[in-house]
């Protein structure tokens, strides 16, 4: 199936494997969930953990909305 | 992926996601102040000033706190007592039965040293509204049962989510936008951005919701038969009449006595949702975050003043205890709020723009079947 070309084609010919699909996301899931269970454990260095890891998501976004926008 | 199986996900994330998602957007926009109760609550009203006194005057006895709050509300009984955490002032909850309904409660809140009345819980506020409709839509338990299947659906439009996710993701880089692409191009990207970066935030938040829709029967099975073998003896007994009730004050004694360390957070009378019918439940907490949340019962005998068991709490009520501050989001200062709220405001998106894709095909090809090939053209891969 071949589209008309665009002048800046996003989508790639060979398919990415799975393994590279998901390990962005993958990453930013584990931060999350981290950042969730460190803030429950303790108070001060914890609680400044959680929010670098909880930034993760926030982060990724406007990092794809900056870089990868097209 | 086969085809036919991209065909069967496809039908799982439409539906879970259309049936939910009015509710959703009610949760998800409900939930957005309740993240910042606590700041708004101090905004509107506050703490009112307590009396400066002095901090090593001795506190009255709580048995003198429950004359003095019963004397103010006639033909009541004591149904909870709450002690706040940063000042000497205990919660006394009262209704005319035990088991009296929350709206036929009161709750008034008493300086220690004096024994003053300094305030009292109206819970009648906006937040206590808007806490009401996200609970359970003014519908009580089925309304809460209602909203945890809800729940329950929107953890399955996660979960296809993800599975479809895959064929469409295998063709761009991690977090491509196809802005300059037809408007239901972009939203896609965006939709498939915003979602599988929110995933980890919003199934913790979504499952710890189900758990928490589920409370009313998770604390009655507690009640029921985690407390069964100490309710055995008493099997045939009447409950004690208000009147007859051992001192409140021993029974925290005999509570803190036995859990040192410990600080108590409230006490449930015998007879409500919280104990049996014979005892005080003396609900303990601990320090950290974690172990604040996960409170310990204490139950003493609300005739003789022993007591019975500490016990701590079997792992579905630990799961309920631990679902709140994961579900709500307080428990980790300002920023971890702020970051909850932004999280809330991409389900949003995820949300609307997801009802958007779904209208705009139907729009444009009203009898297609519902796998889009068309929009983002997916790999179909083995």
């Amino acid at each position: 199936m071949t589209r008309p070309s665009l002048s800046r084609r996003a989508e790639r010919r060979e398919p990415l494997p799975l393994r590279r699909v998901f390990a962005v996301p993958l990453a930013i899931a584990l931060l999350t969930l981290a950042g969730l269970v460190t803030a429950l454990t303790g108070e001060g260095w914890r609680d400044l953990l959680s929010w670098l890891a909880l930034a993760a998501p926030v982060a990724a976004l406007i990092w794809a909305a900056r870089t990868r926008r097209s | 992926m086969t085809r036919r199986a991209f065909g069967g996900w496809c039908f799982v994330h439409k539906w879970s996601s259309i049936v939910c998602t009015a509710f959703l957007l009610m949760l998800c926009t409900t939930g957005l102040p309740l993240i910042f109760h606590d700041e708004i609550d101090e905004a509107i009203g506050g703490h009112s000033a307590l009396p400066l006194g002095d901090a090593q005057m001795p506190h009255k006895s709580l048995d003198e706190m429950m004359r003095i709050a019963l004397a103010d509300r006639p033909g009541h009984s004591g149904l909870f007592v709450s002690f706040d955490e940063d000042r000497p002032v205990v919660n006394i909850t009262t209704g005319p039965t035990p088991d009296a309904a929350a709206a036929d409660m009161t709750i008034r809140s008493y300086d220690l040293r004096s024994g003053e009345m300094v305030g009292a819980i109206a819970q009648d506020g906006v937040m206590d509204w808007i806490l009401q409709l996200h609970t359970d839509m003014f519908l009580g338990l089925p309304g809460m049962l209602f909203l945890s299947a809800m729940g329950f659906l929107f953890f399955l439009a996660l979960v296809s989510g993800v599975v479809l996710y895959a064929p469409f993701m295998q063709k761009l880089e991690f977090g491509t936008v196809r802005a300059s692409r037809p408007r239901r191009v972009k939203w896609l990207d965006y939709h498939n951005l915003l979602g599988i970066v929110a995933l980890a935030w919003a199934s913790v938040v979504g499952l710890t919701g189900i758990v928490h829709a589920l409370a009313t029967p998770i604390v009655d099975h507690w009640r029921e038969v985690g407390l069964a073998d100490l309710i055995a003896p008493y099997a045939g007994q009447p409950a004690p009449a208000p009147g007859q009730l051992a001192s409140l004050h021993g029974a925290v004694a005999q509570a803190m006595a036995a859990a040192p360390g410990s600080r108590v957070q409230f006490v449930a009378f015998p007879g409500g949702g919280f104990s049996s019918q014979h005892h005080y439940a003396v609900f303990m907490q601990g320090d950290t975050p974690l172990t604040k949340e996960l409170l310990t019962p204490a139950l003493v005998d609300a005739r003789t003043g022993a007591l019975s068991a500490v016990r701590p709490m079997p792992w579905y009520v630990a799961a309920l205890q631990l679902s709140r501050p994961l579900h709500f989001g307080d428990y980790g200062g300002l920023p971890l709020k702020i970051l909850w709220a932004i999280l809330d405001l991409f389900t949003i998106v995820i949300l609307g723009s997801g009802l958007y894709l779904w209208l705009a095909k139907k729009r444009k090809a009203p009898r297609e079947t519902p796998t889009p090939f068309a929009l983002g053209e997916p790999v179909a891969a083995e």
